[in-house]
């Protein structure tokens, strides 16, 4: 393989670079642009039991260096994933590809997993226990290590696959949530989700959003990011995909020094749709200039 | 979708908040009127989507109005600046299913995308007239542009300083066999109301991408959820559904 493979989970990528689920919907928006088989991988739209229409607009708002959403899980339920939107991305993607799967109680996560589970194509399931954006769900399992845990039991339970748990920097400690879905199987950590954050319209003199917060993304967020997976990575021993704020080729350079052995690509993603093809023809002449020769040997070189 | 770079060739005003922007470039993106261009601009995270006025050989024109720091960032630029555009975004508004009798009805900054619909409806033999709403006279934009393109054209005023008193639906002729329009929502709703026969709305939202990927501006519809920036921003009347 070349200079920028790596191995997550026993699965090999081209490169390490993965669109972030809810920036890159099932691919074929970007496949009408150019061609999507040059990422390593793509993690798709959050995907939930029922259908789900989200949250009431706006759910955008603009931030210094960066986009709050509360966007809330918009996608047309697991059924019609797998009915409809996986049998149009196989067209245009002929990778193994990342699901990420979010739900509002154990069960439903067990549910969601389990459907995708008998997906060929599927070769990681990354379970979203940090979505910021819905009430009763998301997020609530990813600030508790004991419902952390639980959903790990549940989903290791109905699949064979790989177990990628994202995890939500809106904690006191994310390396003990980390710790502890590593103890019950996790055989990866996906991190970080949004921060959650909110804007208020000066003229309107209310919140900006309609869902009052939403999780702040793009380059605000990308220290935090760093700093998250440095402490994870220290934490555990389970490989861990960073994301946050990613921009450009020395961004995923610098979560790959810091401990991740693959990286997300979110908020550029919308700014550009041409972000993730733009980072993957940057890191060859970056590696040259830092004078990197394999990119999977700078995996955690900083810790 | 085409991401291209396009050159200012003129940035004027058109009234004391509304500009006109023509721009030169790669315009083969844009296929219908009604569709939108996203516009980076430096400094801002999130790209601003504006309308398309015009499409002229490979002249872009746009008009906008000064609302916030992108749009306020864009009146101060001059002809030779750059900027990093996305275009040919959004479904824009079908001509095939007008009839001869078109009726436009434009409230505000919703009246541009209205030019480039009513020069391509007269283009394709059709009768055209066009009720382009204001508040006042001042802010009364592109009367003679539309009467030169061959619109029949009224012009309404909230406060009647200016053509007929009241709102673009006080101003609607008995007779058309299809309308489409633009404009801010309590607008919308009252040309819904106020309309007999099928129709084109453009609506207006908060977007992240402009292109379909992060469902920020989704909508409910009576054919399911749609993206207003990927499926719309133009619906047809039949499928709009009212919120609050």
């Amino acid at each position: 393989m070349g200079r920028l493979s790596v191995e997550l989970c026993g699965v090999e990528l081209e490169n390490p670079v993965i669109p972030a689920s809810g920036t890159f919907g099932y691919g074929y928006e970007f496949a009408e642009i150019y061609d999507i088989n040059i990422l390593g991988s793509l993690s798709f739209k959050g995907t939930t039991r029922e259908p789900r229409f989200g949250n009431p607009t706006p759910r955008i708002a603009e931030t210094a260096s960066g986009m709050l959403n509360a966007v809330g899980l918009q996608n047309p339920g697991v059924d019609r994933v797998i009915n409809e939107e996986l049998p149009k991305l196989r067209k245009c993607f002929h990778k193994p590809i990342m699901a990420n799967v979010s739900g509002f109680s154990v069960e439903d996560y067990a549910y969601t997993c389990e459907k995708l589970d008998g997906q060929q194509q599927v070769a990681w399931l990354e379970v979203n226990i940090s979505c910021p954006n819905v009430h009763g769900g998301g997020m609530s399992f990813g600030t508790d290590k004991g419902c952390a845990a639980q959903v790990v039991r549940a989903v290791k339970a109905v699949t064979a696959k790989p177990v990628i748990v994202k995890l939500s920097p809106n904690v006191t400690d994310i390396t003990e949530i980390a710790k502890a879905c590593e103890a019950e199987g996790a055989d990866g950590i996906s991190l970080i989700n949004t921060l959650m954050g909110m804007r208020i319209d000066l003229k309107k003199k209310k919140p900006v959003l309609k869902n009052t917060t939403g999780g702040l993304s793009g380059p605000a967020i990308f220290p935090v990011a760093l700093r998250a997976v440095y402490q994870t990575a220290k934490a555990v021993s389970i490989p861990i995909v960073g994301m946050g704020g990613v921009s450009s080729a020395e961004d995923v350079i610098e979560l790959m020094l810091a401990g991740a052995t693959a990286v997300e690509v979110g908020a550029a993603n919308l700014v550009d749709p041409f972000a993730s093809k733009k980072i993957i023809e940057d890191l060859e002449p970056a590696m040259d200039k830092y004078g990197i020769k394999n990119l999977k040997d700078i995996i955690g070189g900083a810790l | 979708m085409k991401k291209v770079i396009l050159n200012i060739i003129e940035n004027r005003a058109l009234t004391s908040t509304v500009y006109e922007m023509k721009l030169s470039g790669d315009l083969s993106g844009i296929t219908r009127p009604g569709q939108f261009v996203n516009i980076q601009l430096d400094g801002l995270y999130l790209r601003r989507p504006i309308s398309v006025c015009d499409v002229c050989g490979d002249t872009l024109t746009l008009i906008y109005k000064v609302v916030g720091k992108g749009t306020e960032k864009m009146s101060g630029m001059a002809a030779g600046q750059a900027l990093d555009v996305l275009t040919g975004l959004g479904n824009g508004y079908d001509t095939s299913v007008s009839g001869e009798k078109v009726l436009l009805l434009g409230g505000g900054v919703g009246v541009p995308p209205l030019y480039m619909l009513a020069k391509r409806l007269i283009c394709e033999g059709k009768s055209v007239t066009a009720v382009l709403g204001f508040n006042t006279a001042d802010e009364v934009f592109y009367e003679k542009e539309f009467a030169a393109a061959g619109a029949a054209v009224r012009v309404t005023t909230a406060d009647g300083s200016r053509g007929i008193k009241g709102f673009v639906t006080d101003a609607m002729p008995e007779n058309y066999s299809y309308f489409y329009t633009c404009g801010p929502e309590p607008m919308l709703k009252a040309v819904y109301k106020a309309t007999d026969t099928g129709g084109q709305f453009s609506f207006e939202e908060r977007m992240g991408c402009g292109f379909g990927a992060c469902m920020g501006c989704s909508c409910k519809t009576v054919t399911g959820y749609k993206r207003i920036c990927k499926d719309g921003p133009v619906l047809e009347k039949e499928e709009i559904l009212w919120e609050d």
